[in-house]
C-alpha cells in the first residue's frame, strides 16, 4: 500500500488533452496574431533607433568638417583682408611719396622759376633803374655842366665814361 | 493531552509537503477530530453535508482538497458551477452535467448512463449494480471532463487571447514610431525580458527568433496560471499550474521541439561523445541518453512542486486556525499566510521564468554549433 502512487502525481488524461489543445491553439494564434506583429514592431522600432543614432552620429561628423572648413575658410579670408590692407597701405605711401615728391619738384621748379623771373626782373628793373638814374645823372649833369661845359658833345661823351664806370652791382 | 494532539497535527501538516509522493493511505491516516462548523471549505461543506461531516475537520484532506481537480467550481456559499463530464467508453462519447454524480448532500451518486458511472476519490469510475469498482470497464473509460482546472485553463487561455491580442492590435494602430501605451507598455517590457534574458542569451541571437513564440507562449501560460492560482475564489482558485498533467503536457512540448530542432551534433556528443576513448563513450552514452529524459522530467517537476507547495503552505497556515480551534491564531496564521502569499507572487513569476530559461537552454544545447572544442563541451554537459 505504501508504493501506492499519490492521484497528486498521477496526470489526468482529460487534462492533458486539453492542455494539449489549448496550448496548441495558443501557439498557433498567438504565434499568428500577436506574437509575430509585436515582435516586428519592436525590431522595427530598434531597427529605427539605431537607424536615427547612427545618422545623428553621421550628422555630426560632418558638421564638425563642416566646421573645420569653415574655420580653414575664415582664416584664409583673413590672411587676405591682412595682405589686402597691406598691400593699400603701401599703395598709398607710395602715392603719398610719390606726390610729396612731385610736390617738391613742381616747389623746386617754381621756385627756380621764381628765381630766374626775379632775377631777370630785377636785372631790368636794374637797367631801368641804372636808365633812369642816368638819365637823371644826365639830366643833373647836364644841368650843372650846362653851367661848366658849353659844348654840349663834349659834355655828353664825359657822362657816357661816367656812366660805363659806375658799378651797379 | 490537547497540546500534544495539536503538537502532532501541527507536524503532520508541515509534513503534508514532504507528501507530494506519499501514499493515499497514509494520508488517510491524517484523522483528527474538529469542532463543528470549522475550516474554510468545511464552512460550507459541513452545512450542506449535515450529519455525515459534522465534528469532523481533517487538514489533510482539506488542503489536498483544494489542491486536486475537481467536477465543480465553487463560487460562494452553496453555489457552484456544475461543469460538463465528457466520457469516452467502449460505447462512445457520453456528455452529462457533473451534477448528477452528486446526492443533494454532496456525496458521490450513481449516475446511469451507458455505464453506471461513480466518483471514486474523485475520479470517475464505472460501477456495478452493487456500486463496487468494474476494474476492466474502467480501463475503457476515457475522462475528458470539463473540470475545474480545465475550465481554469481555458479562462487563462481567453484572458491571454484578449490581453495580447489587443496589444498586438496596439501596435498596428499607433504604428512602431510611437511610444507604447497602456496594456502595450506593460506587455512590452516582459516580451522583452524573455527576449533578451531568456532567448538570446541561451539560444544566440541568429536562431533565438525563430523559438521566441514558443517560448512565450509558454512562459505567459505559466505565468497567467500561476497567478489565477493565487486567487482564492472565482476566477482563480484552480490549481493549474500545480497539477502535474498541465506540467507534464508543457515538459512534452519542450521534449519535442528540443528534439526536432536538435542538429546532428547534439546527438552526437550523446551517443559518441566526441574527444573520448571508446570505452568511455560506451560508458557516456546510456547517461547522455537519460539526461535526454530527465531534462523535461525536472521541469515537469519542479513547476508541479513548487506551486503545489506554495499552495499547501499557504492552505497550512490557514488551517492553523482550526487546528487551534480559536479565533486568536488567525494573528499568526494570517499575517504570515498574506507574507507567504507575497513570496507566492515572486514564485510565480520565477517559476514561469526558470521554466522558460530552461527551455530555452536545453533548445540551444540542442542547435548549438560545435567546433570540435571538446574542452568547452564539457562544461555544457
Amino acid at each position: 500500500m505504501l508504493l501506492e502512487i499519490n492521484p497528486l502525481v498521477l496526470p489526468d488524461i482529460g487534462l492533458v488533452f486539453w492542455n494539449t489543445v489549448a496550448f496548441l491553439l495558443l501557439l498557433v494564434v498567438l504565434g499568428k496574431f500577436a506574437w509575430k506583429p509585436i515582435l516586428k514592431a519592436i525590431n522595427d522600432r530598434e531597427q529605427g533607433i539605431e537607424d536615427a543614432l547612427a545618422k545623428a552620429d553621421k550628422m555630426k561628423a560632418e558638421l564638425a568638417t563642416m566646421q573645420s572648413e569653415n574655420e580653414a575658410l575664415l582664416a584664409k579670408a583673413r590672411e587676405e583682408r591682412a595682405t589686402l590692407i597691406k598691400e593699400a597701405k603701401e599703395t598709398a605711401d607710395k602715392m603719398v611719396a610719390e606726390a610729396k615728391e612731385k610736390a617738391k619738384a613742381q616747389y623746386d621748379s617754381i621756385v627756380a622759376d621764381a628765381q630766374v623771373a626775379i632775377n631777370q626782373q630785377k636785372n631790368a628793373a636794374l637797367t631801368d633803374v641804372k636808365n633812369q638814374v642816368g638819365a637823371l645823372v644826365i639830366e643833373v649833369a647836364e644841368k650843372v655842366l650846362h653851367k661848366e661845359l658849353s659844348n654840349k658833345a663834349a659834355q655828353e661823351t664825359y657822362i657816357n665814361e661816367l656812366a660805363e664806370g659806375v658799378k651797379l652791382n | 493531552m490537547t497540546f500534544r494532539s495539536i503538537k502532532s497535527l501541527l507536524v503532520k501538516t508541515f509534513s503534508v509537503f514532504s507528501l507530494l509522493l506519499a501514499t493515499q493511505a497514509f494520508a488517510g491516516e491524517n484523522h483528527t477530530p474538529a469542532p463543528a462548523g470549522a475550516g474554510v471549505e468545511a464552512t460550507a461543506t459541513t452545512e450542506a453535508h449535515g450529519a455525515k461531516k459534522e465534528g469532523d475537520f481533517n487538514v489533510t484532506e482539506t488542503i489536498l482538497e483544494h489542491i486536486k481537480d475537481d467536477h465543480s467550481w465553487h463560487l460562494w456559499g452553496h453555489t457552484s458551477i456544475h461543469l460538463p463530464v465528457i466520457l469516452k467508453t467502449s460505447k462512445g462519447f457520453e456528455v452529462f452535467s457533473s451534477e448528477k454524480l452528486v446526492d443533494e448532500h454532496h456525496e458521490p451518486a450513481i449516475y446511469k448512463g451507458n455505464f453506471d458511472y461513480k466518483l471514486i476519490e474523485g475520479k470517475t469510475k464505472i460501477v456495478d449494480a452493487n456500486g463496487n469498482v468494474d476494474v476492466e470497464a474502467s480501463k475503457q473509460l476515457w475522462d475528458f471532463s470539463i473540470t475545474k482546472n480545465v475550465a481554469s485553463l481555458f479562462v487563462s487561455v481567453f484572458i491571454l487571447l484578449v490581453v495580447l491580442l489587443s496589444a498586438a492590435a496596439a501596435y498596428k494602430k499607433t504604428g512602431v514610431k510611437s511610444a507604447p501605451k497602456g496594456l502595450q507598455s506593460f506587455m512590452e517590457p516582459i516580451i522583452l525580458f524573455v527576449r533578451d534574458e531568456v532567448a538570446i542569451p541561451n539560444i544566440g541571437a541568429k536562431k533565438a527568433g525563430k523559438y521566441m513564440p514558443f517560448l512565450l507562449t509558454i512562459f505567459f501560460l505559466i505565468l497567467i496560471n500561476n497567478f489565477l492560482g493565487l486567487i482564492p475564489f472565482f476566477p482563480g482558485g484552480a490549481n493549474v499550474s500545480g497539477n502535474i498533467a498541465f506540467t507534464m503536457t508543457l515538459a512534452v512540448f519542450v521534449f519535442i521541439v528540443v528534439n526536432v530542432s536538435a542538429n546532428k551534433s547534439y546527438w552526437e556528443h550523446i551517443f559518441w561523445m566526441p574527444g573520448m576513448h571508446w570505452s568511455m563513450k560506451l560508458f557516456l552514452a546510456p547517461i547522455e541518453l537519460i539526461g535526454v529524459f530527465t531534462k523535461p522530467i525536472s521541469l515537469m517537476i519542479r513547476l508541479f512542486a513548487n506551486i503545489t507547495a506554495g499552495h499547501i503552505l499557504v492552505l497550512s497556515l490557514i488551517c492553523l486556525i482550526f487546528i487551534f480551534k480559536t479565533v486568536f491564531a488567525s494573528a499568526i496564521a494570517v499575517p504570515f499566510a498574506v507574507f507567504i502569499g507575497m513570496i507566492e507572487l515572486l514564485v510565480a513569476f520565477l517559476q514561469a521564468f526558470i521554466f522558460t530559461m530552461l527551455a530555452a537552454m536545453y533548445i540551444g544545447m540542442a542547435t548549438e554549433e560545435h567546433h570540435h572544442d571538446a574542452h568547452g563541451e564539457a562544461a555544457h554537459h
